[in-house]
């Protein structure tokens, strides 16, 4: 109980945003039971694949590496998997190819930028480019998924009004899992063995290094591992949320998962929420788009997503501390 | 702090170690080589990537060489491709300065794509307006393209320099944006009268006079470009002004402590990358597509970061570099037809290329304990 009451103390702000925010949202449900629905509905749908790519922002920097990649990581696994499945004739088999590519596509920026120390924001615009040359090449139409992903509703936790509605009803199952990365990298980051160690070698290697951790190894290994959830976020672009794989389809959610990285302090539940944020006005955007009671052309309401980034961006940027090794390779003083 | 950089600063990398052994011919062939081995890796980096590009090609089941020959008579033999390819050439040398610029010092500008694109459309819509000026509607066209495009560059140095928004994002950002509002403009106000009833997304047609043409074969476009890679060159190796360039992009504490006005620079910076990034656009517009059409921009803004590393961030070196990628591109519209392969396969070589030209490895392994260090880095979050 007293565990409970210090950290509300110690986190009264996100808290106290939390509250205003449930309270709104019931109260926007209240005098718009028409279209709030479904307007929070897509608001989580945009979220979705933000939220898996923001972690994976999230725990490579943290381990101290730039990861500018993540949208050619997503764009590959979409690829993969996509057509995995249509050639397979099995969704679970996509699923786990676009998984895979992940990982490798992953693999490839540990490679460059930890192992080989290239600079890191220049491997990962490298792998974006490399990402959409490949997959404009092999691109061929006319295939379309065997399946769905199945759709799932958490008994008890769906019964909440609205919150239920929005996050544990009729969900599919990546919905789900992002919900429980977020948690789960929380959890990780901030009590467990790993976390510590991830923390101190993007914070101060040279110290972590003392410690006798093997800074390179940690990064290489973290920087891989999260490759897997930039990968379910492009199965879900291409097979859960559309069932068809376009050309960079991606459409810069790399981009804006890094944003909401930077946004949440490179911390995952605030990045959890600022994603949120994203999708709601994005839900708004295409709110405008079809009541068309302002009259703003729909071209420019679909940029209403990136104009809030570089909006909040540079009221949040400067407040908000990166890790302090983040970017830079580490070299032992003694090589 | 918050540079990539290692602490163990590069030494400077022209020149490289020295032989101290006696010149004989062959360890004098050996020094030149470690002398000059940007160049030599970047050979090899191409070579690399076109017989890996060649493998690729043999499993799609047609033979390669034969594709490489018809890719090559598409853009330098047949009837009038040299002079396509150097007009392809002049908007992509301009894109490549666009990175080159900013990566001097120390800001990695992925969105030559928007600037060029808002460059392009008023550009061209200036170009039209003006036309009944003949060459000075072209002039007045450019000028505008190169305001607009730095219009976008200002923004990005100014919340970079001013509120730490990291370059690599905003510049993605208002990628998105303005392709968002050219959009509205080319489908709305700026529609041309034509396009509006057959419904397709176009301004209305440049004025012949007001046209950028060829001179002797020679695209005008291409000559503005070859000279504004030479000013790059001069401004950055040759005055004061380039100098504080490269100051900012070694070694940031030593700059402020020597009293560059370090903030003026990344904004300076950005601002000329992103205009000639705009004027790239106002060419491309005025002098192939004589309108604006949201395609213009193609992927002419990407093709200036594989330019750029290319490049090794060399002005100078963008105009091959750009011939070179100007040559695929141009080639590549040829390939469908002749061979079946699609013309998507130019982004695979160019990616495959640049994959080649950025990882350092390639330098350790030709050169071992001679490689130098890697030259090019970019800022990591915040200032």
């Amino acid at each position: 109980m007293e565990r409970l009451s210090t950290w509300a103390s110690k986190n009264r702000t996100p808290l106290v945003i939390a509250a205003a925010v449930l309270v709104a949202a019931y109260a926007f449900n209240l005098v718009r039971g028409d279209i709030a629905p479904s307007m929070f509905g897509a608001a989580w749908g945009y979220a979705i694949p933000l939220v898996l790519a923001a972690l994976v922002g999230v725990i490579g920097e943290r381990s101290g590496v730039v990861n500018i990649g993540i949208e050619g990581q997503m764009l590959l696994a979409a690829f993969a998997g996509f057509f995995v499945a249509a050639v397979s004739g099995s969704m679970i088999v996509g699923v786990l190819a676009g998984i895979g590519t992940g990982l490798v596509a992953g693999g490839f920026l540990a490679v460059t930028a930890v192992r080989w120390r290239m600079d890191q924001i220049i491997a990962g615009v490298v792998l974006n480019i490399i990402a959409t040359g490949l997959t404009s090449f092999y691109l061929v139409s006319g295939q379309s998924l065997p399946g769905v992903i199945p759709n799932v509703s958490v008994p008890l936790l769906s019964q909440i009004p609205l919150l239920g509605e929005v996050f544990f009803s009729g969900r599919s199952v990546i919905a789900l899992i992002a919900i429980l990365a977020a948690v789960l990298v929380h959890l990780a980051l901030f009590h467990s063995r790993w976390g510590l160690r991830t923390r101190a070698v993007g914070e101060y290697p040279s110290a972590a290094d003392t410690a006798g951790i093997k800074v390179e190894r940690l990064r290489m290994v973290n920087v891989t591992l999260a490759g897997s959830l930039a990968g379910l976020a492009g199965v879900y672009l291409s097979m859960d949320a559309s069932s068809t794989f376009e050309r960079e389809m991606t459409a810069g959610r790399g981009f804006l998962a890094l944003a909401i990285m930077i946004m949440g302090a490179w911390r995952p539940l605030r990045a959890f929420s600022m994603a949120l944020f994203f999708g709601f006005v994005n839900a708004t955007a295409s709110q405008l788009q079809q009541t068309g009671g302002f009259s703003i052309p729909p071209q420019l309401t679909a940029t209403l997503p990136y104009v809030a980034t570089l909006v909040v961006l540079a009221v949040a940027a400067g407040r908000v501390r990166p890790p302090g090794a983040v970017g830079q390779p580490y070299v032992k003083k003694d090589q | 702090m918050s540079d990539t950089r290692t602490e163990e600063a590069p030494p400077p990398s022209d020149g490289g170690p020295r032989e101290p052994e006696a010149p004989k011919d062959r360890a004098g062939l050996l020094a030149y080589l470690i002398g000059h081995q940007s160049g030599v890796v970047i050979v090899v980096a191409l070579v690399i990537a076109l017989l890996i590009g060649a493998a690729l090609i043999r499993y799609q089941g047609v033979n390669p060489w034969y594709a490489y020959e018809v890719l090559l008579r598409g853009a330098l033999v047949n009837d009038g491709a040299l002079t396509r390819t150097l007009q392809k050439t002049a908007p992509l040398v301009l894109t490549g300065l666009a990175v080159v610029l900013p990566l001097r010092v120390g800001l990695f500008n992925i969105g030559a794509q928007g600037q060029l694109q808002l460059g392009a459309i008023f550009g061209a819509w200036v170009a039209y307006v003006a036309g009944g000026a003949g060459f000075l509607g072209a002039v007045l066209g450019m000028l505008v393209g190169i305001v607009f495009g730095s219009v976008v560059g200002l923004l990005v140095g100014v919340l970079k320099a001013y509120r730490g928004v990291h370059e690599v994002i905003s510049t993605i950002m208002l990628n998105y944006i303005v392709a968002g509002v050219t959009f509205w403009l080319v489908v709305g106000p700026l529609q041309g009268e034509s396009s509006r009833t057959s419904g397709i997304p176009q301004t209305e047609s440049i004025p012949e006079a007001a046209r950028l043409d060829t001179v002797a074969g020679v695209p005008v476009g291409f000559a503005v470009a070859v000279v504004l890679a030479a000013v790059c060159w001069w401004v950055l190796g040759r005055t004061t002004f380039g100098f504080r360039f490269n100051t900012v992009g070694a070694n940031k504490e030593a700059a402020r402590y020597a009293g560059v006005p370090i903030n003026r620079v990344v904004v300076l910076s950005m601002l000329a990358g992103a205009g000639l990034a705009g004027l790239a656009g106002a060419l491309e517009a005025l002098g192939t597509l004589h309108r604006f059409e949201p395609a213009i921009v193609g992927s002419l803004g990407f093709d200036g970061i594989t330019i750029a590393l290319l490049a090794r961030a060399n002005p100078l070196a963008t105009i091959p570099a750009a011939f070179l990628v100007g040559i695929l591109r141009t080639g590549a519209a040829g390939l469908q037809f002749q061979t079946g392969i699609a013309p998507e396969i130019v982004d695979l070589l160019l990616a495959l290329i640049l994959l080649m030209v950025s990882i350092p490895v390639l330098g350790k392994w030709l050169f071992r304990s001679r490689a130098d260090k890697q030259s090019v880095a970019t800022t990591s979050w915040g200032n």
